[in-house]
């Protein structure tokens, strides 16, 4: 599939992955899409190596965006793309979105087949400037 | 971490790697109830189950040379520990062993201490004076640059910990609090003391 990938990123596995059936909801199978939640153990958390596989999971040529939600999150988050290393990192951002408005909107923009930078432009609409 | 003098490299990494998982194990419960004041309640957790599982690759870690030790100890807490101080402290972890100096003497070392703190600080996006750990890591380079005794470093990393205390964080979790994360000790600050402090009785043991 050639259009960008959503990757939902939360401290909840359950918030994960209610954001990831409503944009399932809203896109269908259009999009490359894989939600993460939960620290190592299966507590409240996130887990670098689950983020790099959910990357996996959803990784599009076009592209991935991250919609995360809290710090931790967000940290773990650009650790993963880190260790997954160029040339796929170059093509993966963590958006500065709230992640269950940003998920949806996203991959709605997504299911279009615009590009990564409309993509992740479209999230951070969201975000108060 | 790189506080240690030439004359005691001879201490051995997996000493090392017991003091420092057996005083965060020890102050578990005390780091998650700084956490629980300002910020989600997980960090004596998370700090446990990483270091721990360091622990658990001890024997492993200490047939390794110093800068592959250092950095399979910082991925290790970057994949175990689950909330931002995984990256945070493994980053500090990762870049001194990648930064490693051939022959380590006080100079070399303060210099590779520099590099991780900036690391760590690239990785927050956060400095000094922002209640964080690097509250607690600037002073300690600064000391070991001094020539400070490991006791005098543990000593001045304590200090630095509980200054954060009337600190108002504007990075992380507590950031949220504003002004309600007043009047409460770092717990990144308060952990990265700790571990000074147990690499410092390692090397210079209570006379």
């Amino acid at each position: 599939m050639s259009n960008v990938g959503i990757v939902i990123v939360s401290h909840s596995p359950l918030v994960a992955e209610g954001t990831a059936d409503m944009v399932r909801q809203m896109v269908g199978d259009e999009v490359p899409l894989a939600w993460c939640g939960g620290n190592p153990e299966g507590g409240l958390g996130t887990s670098v190596g689950a983020i790099m596989e959910a990357i996996d999971r959803a990784w599009s040529e076009a592209g991935v965006a991250i919609l995360v939600d809290l710090g931790g999150a967000e940290t773990n988050s650009e650790m993963a793309v880190e260790m997954i290393g160029e040339p796929r990192a170059g093509r993966i951002v963590i958006c500065n979105a709230p992640i269950v408005e940003g998920a949806v909107m996203a991959a709605t923009e997504a299911s279009g087949g615009a590009s990564l930078a409309d993509v992740v432009a479209t999230a951070h609409e969201l975000s108060p400037a | 971490m790189g506080v240690t003098t030439s004359a005691a490299m001879s201490v051995d990494l997996s000493s090392l790697i017991t003091s420092c998982a057996d005083t965060i194990s020890a102050h578990a419960d005390e780091l998650t109830a700084l956490d629980q004041a300002i910020g989600d309640g997980d960090h004596g957790l998370n700090m446990k189950r990483g270091f721990e599982a360091v622990r658990g690759e001890a024997g492993a870690l200490a047939g390794k040379p110093m800068p592959e030790a250092l950095k399979a100890i910082g991925m290790k807490l970057v994949m175990t520990v689950g909330g931002a101080s995984g990256p945070l402290f493994g980053t500090l972890f990762m870049t001194l062993g990648k930064e490693w100096p051939a022959d380590p003497d006080r100079a070399s070392l303060a210099a590779t201490l520099r590099k991780a703190i900036d690391a760590v600080a690239a990785r927050g996006k956060s400095q000094t004076g922002q209640k964080t750990l690097l509250d607690v890591l600037e002073p300690v380079q600064a000391a070991l640059a001094q020539g400070r005794t490991p006791s005098e470093i543990a000593a001045i990393a304590d200090g630095a910990a509980e200054a954060t205390k009337p600190v108002k964080a504007i990075r992380g979790r507590a950031s949220f609090l504003g002004d309600r994360s007043i009047g409460h000790v770092d717990p990144g600050a308060r952990s990265a003391a700790l571990l000074v402090r147990a690499v410092a009785q390692t090397l210079e043991p209570a006379r």
